[in-house]
C-alpha cells in the first residue's frame, strides 16, 4: 500500500501508529495550553490581593484549566497510548475500526477550538468550575454554550474511541492470547473502555439538560419551575466519579508494565491485579455522592457513600502492594521509566490517602471546597495519571522512534518534576486545612507564604515540561539505535517487532503459547 | 481481514452503540428517579408554600435594617430610597431601589444579595426581589426596582441590626 506523505498522511491516516502519534501530540499541545492557564492562576495567587486578572477571568481560567486538562490532555494521551500499544501488545494488525479511529481523533481539535475561542465571546468562557454546576451554568453567557458543544463533541469522540478499543481487544487478540494472558495495560484499557461507553453519554445528557434549561424553557435545574440544581450534581458525579477512574486505570496499566520490566520479575499477583481493576471499575458507580456530602444528604446516604468510598481503598491497596511485591528481591535498575513508576507509587499513594480522609463525611464537610481537595486530586491526576504518562513515554519512546532518549536529561526531568510537583501541591493541604477556599483569586495574609511556595513550584514544574518536549524531540530526530527488545527485562509482543516499529506490524498474527 | 472478524466488529459496534444511546437516556431517567427518591424520603419540599414560622407581627420588637447598594464595574447608579428602615418582625415591608443605566448602550445586570450578620440570612424572607432575575436596562434607562420582605419573628434576640447588601454584576453576552 502506498503511504501518503506530508499533511495528507496525517489528515487521512487510518494507521493506528499515526493516529496514536496524533493523539499524543494533540494532548501535549493541550497540556501546554491548560498549563499556561494554571500558571496564570498561580501567578495571580503568588501574592494576596488582585494583581493580574479580574476575578471573573480567574474563574474562567480555573474552569478551562480543569476541562482542558481532563478532556483534552490526559484522556487523549491515554487514548494515544492505547492506539500505539494495544495492537502491538495483543498482536493485532491495526485497530478494529481504522476509519472511525481517524474520525474520533479529528473531532478533538474541533472541540479544542470551541473551548479556546469561548474566551473571546461576550461574557467570556465558562466560569463555573469544570463541574458546570447550575444555577451559574444556566445563567451565564454564550461561553457556556460553546463549552457544552465542546463536551458533546469530546463525548462522541471518546465513546467512538472506547468502542474501537474494546472491539480491538475483544476481537483481534493473537491466537492463544486469552483474556487472562493479556498484558495489564490492555486489561485496564478494556475496563476503561467499558466505563467510557457507560458514563460519557450520561455527561452528554446532563449538559444537554443545561442547554435546554438555558434556551428552550425546560426546568430541570430551575427551582422556580419545579427543578432542582442539586440533581445536576447527582447526574454529573454519576459520570464524574467513573471519569476519575477512566483517567487513572490506564495509568495503573502503564505502571504494571514498567515495574516488572525494571524489576526483572513477572508482575506479582497478576490475577489479583485484574480482579482489583474490575472491582475499582464496578465500585466507581456506587460512590458518586461522596463529592456532595455538603449538599444536605440524609445520614443514611452519607453513611452508604462513605463506606462504599472507603471500599475503593481495598482494591487500590491490593495494586500498590502488588507493585511493591513485584519489586521485592528483584534486580532493580532505575532508568527514567522506572523512576517515574516508583515516584508514581510514592506520590499517588499520598493522593490515595488524602482520598481516604476526604471519604469520611464528617471530615469532608470541614474541608469541602478548600485547597485540601485541590491538593488531593492533583496528587492523583498529576502524580498519578501524568507521571504514569511520562513513565510510559520513556518506556515505549525507543520502540516508537528507534532511538534511545537522553537518559541523563530524563533523570533530571524526573527528579526536578518530583521536587517541583511536591513544592506546588503539598502546601495546598495545609492551606485547605487552614480554611483557604478554592476558586478564589484573593486570600487573607496568613496564607501568603504557602501560596508563594506553591506558585514558585508551579512555574518550575511548568517550565520543566519544555525539557520533556526537548528530550522527546531529540529522540525523534536521532540518538543511539536500539534493539527490538529495548529493555532487557521486557516481556510482551511489542518487543518482538523491530525498533522503530514499522508502519505495518503483525499483518499475520503471532501465536502466543 | 476475514469476513467473520468483520461481522464480529459490526456486531460489537452495534451493541456498544445501543448501550451508549441507552446510557444517554439513562441520564434523563435519573430525573424522575431522583424526584421519586426525594418524594419517598421526604427530602425535598420545594412545592410547599413558604410560611413564617411563628406567626403574627411582633410589635414589641423593632429591628433596624440597613440597605446597602453596590455595583461591580457596571455603568449604573444604584441606591436604596431608604437606606435605613426600622421594621417589626413579621411585618411585610416593601422597599424601592433607584437604578439608572448611565451608559450609551443597553446593559443587563444581576444583583447578588448578601446578609450581615451572615447567620441572619435564614430569617430574611424575601417575597419579591429584583435579584431573582436578570435586569435589562436600555441606554440611559431609569427604573425603580422593588423588594418585599418579612423579617422572621424567630430572629435571635441578640440581633438588633440587619444588613441587606446588594451588588449588581453585569451579565455579559446575555442581553435578551
Amino acid at each position: 500500500m502506498q503511504t501518503q506523505t506530508g499533511i495528507r498522511r496525517w489528515l487521512t491516516s487510518t494507521n493506528h501508529k499515526d493516529i496514536g502519534t496524533l493523539y499524543l501530540c494533540f494532548s501535549f499541545a493541550m497540556f501546554i495550553v491548560g498549563g499556561v492557564m494554571a500558571l496564570a492562576i498561580r501567578a495571580e495567587l503568588f501574592q494576596p490581593g488582585l494583581q493580574l486578572v479580574r476575578p471573573e477571568f480567574f474563574n474562567e481560567l480555573t474552569t478551562m484549566h480543569g476541562l482542558i486538562m481532563v478532556f483534552a490532555a490526559i484522556m487523549p494521551a491515554m487514548v494515544g497510548f492505547a492506539n500505539w500499544q494495544i495492537p502491538l501488545m495483543i498482536g493485532a494488525g491495526d485497530m478494529a475500526f481504522p476509519r472511525l479511529n481517524n474520525f474520533s481523533f479529528w473531532l478533538l481539535p474541533v472541540a479544542a477550538i470551541l473551548l479556546v475561542t469561548s474566551f473571546f465571546v461576550p461574557g467570556g468562557a465558562a466560569a463555573t468550575g469544570w463541574t458546570l454546576y447550575p444555577p451559574l451554568s444556566t445563567q451565564m453567557g454564550p461561553g457556556m454554550d460553546l463549552a457544552i458543544f465542546a463536551i458533546h463533541i469530546l463525548g462522541v469522540s471518546s465513546v467512538i474511541g472506547a468502542i474501537n478499543i474494546v472491539a480491538t481487544i475483544l476481537n483481534l487478540r493473537a491466537p492463544g492470547m486469552t483474556l487472562m494472558k493479556m498484558p495489564l495495560f490492555v486489561w485496564t484499557w478494556l475496563l476503561t473502555g467499558y466505563l467510557l461507553i457507560a458514563v460519557m453519554p450520561v455527561l452528554a445528557g446532563a449538559v444537554t439538560m443545561v442547554l435546554t434549561d438555558r434556551h428552550f424553557g425546560t426546568h430541570f435545574f430551575n427551582a422556580a419551575g419545579g427543578g432542582d440544581p442539586v440533581m445536576f450534581q447527582h447526574i454529573f458525579w454519576f459520570f464524574g466519579h467513573p471519569e476519575v477512574y477512566i483517567l487513572i486505570l490506564p495509568a495503573f496499566g502503564i505502571i504494571s508494565e514498567v515495574i516488572p520490566t525494571f524489576a526483572r520479575k513477572p508482575l506479582f499477583g497478576y490475577r489479583s491485579m485484574v480482579f482489583a481493576s474490575c472491582a475499582i471499575a464496578l465500585v466507581s458507580f456506587c460512590v458518586w455522592a461522596h463529592h456532595m456530602f455538603a449538599v444536605g444528604l440524609p445520614v443514611g446516604a452519607q453513611l452508604f457513600f462513605m463506606y462504599a468510598t472507603l471500599l475503593v481503598a481495598v482494591p487500590t491497596g491490593v495494586k500498590v502492594f502488588n507493585w511493591v511485591a513485584t519489586m521485592w528481591e528483584g534486580s532493580l535498575t532505575f532508568e527514567a521509566p522506572m523512576l517515574f513508576a516508583v515516584g508514581f507509587i510514592f506520590v499517588f499513594t499520598v493522593g490515595g490517602f488524602t482520598g481516604v480522609i476526604l471519604a469520611l463525611a464528617p471530615v469532608d464537610i470541614q474541608v469541602q471546597d478548600t485547597y485540601y481537595v485541590v491538593g488531593h486530586f492533583h496528587y492523583t491526576m498529576v502524580a498519578g495519571s501524568l507521571f504514569a504518562l511520562f513513565a510510559g513515554t520513556y518506556y515505549w519512546l525507543p520502540k516508537w522512534t528507534g532511538h534511545m532518549y537522553d537518559e541523563k536529561l530524563a533523570r533530571w526531568h524526573f527528579w526536578l518534576s518530583m521536587i517541583f510537583f511536591n513544592m506546588t501541591f503539598f502546601p495546598m493541604h495545609f492551606l485547605g486545612l487552614a480554611g483557604m477556599p478554592r476558586r478564589i483569586p484573593d486570600y487573607p495574609l496568613q496564607f501568603a507564604q504557602f501560596n508563594m511556595l506553591s506558585s514558585i513550584g508551579a512555574f518550575g514544574f511548568g517550565l520543566l515540561q519544555l525539557l520533556f518536549l526537548y528530550i522527546v524531540i531529540r529522540a525523534i530526530r536521532g540518538g543511539a539505535k536500539v534493539e527490538p527488545k529495548v529493555w532487557d527485562g521486557a516481556k510482551g509482543l511489542e518487543w518482538t517487532v523491530p525498533s522503530p516499529a514499522p508502519h505495518h506490524t503483525f499483518e499475520t498474527p503471532p501465536v502466543v503459547s | 481481514m476475514s469476513a467473520s472478524t468483520h461481522s464480529a466488529h459490526r456486531t460489537l459496534l452495534l451493541k456498544f452503540g445501543v448501550v451508549a444511546v441507552l446510557m444517554f437516556g439513562f441520564g434523563y431517567l435519573l430525573v424522575p428517579f431522583y424526584d421519586q427518591i426525594c418524594k419517598t424520603a421526604g427530602l425535598r419540599d420545594i412545592d410547599r408554600a413558604d410560611e413564617i414560622r411563628s406567626g403574627g407581627i411582633d410589635r414589641a420588637r423593632t429591628v433596624r435594617v440597613e440597605l446597602d447598594a453596590n455595583v461591580n464595574r457596571l455603568p449604573w447608579r444604584f441606591r436604596s430610597e431608604t437606606p435605613i428602615v426600622n421594621v417589626h418582625p413579621g411585618e411585610l415591608v416593601t422597599l424601592v431601589y433607584d437604578v439608572e443605566n448611565t451608559a450609551d448602550r443597553p446593559v443587563t445586570g444581576q444583583a447578588i444579595p448578601s446578609y450581615g450578620p451572615p447567620h441572619a440570612a435564614a430569617y430574611f424572607r424575601k417575597i419579591e426581589c429584583f435579584c431573582f432575575t436578570q435586569q435589562a436596562f436600555a441606554a440611559h434607562e431609569k427604573r425603580q426596582l422593588p423588594v418585599a420582605f418579612v423579617v422572621d419573628p424567630g430572629l435571635p434576640k441578640d440581633i438588633a441590626t440587619l444588613t441587606l447588601s446588594y451588588t449588581f454584576f453585569e451579565v455579559e453576552g446575555n442581553n435578551r
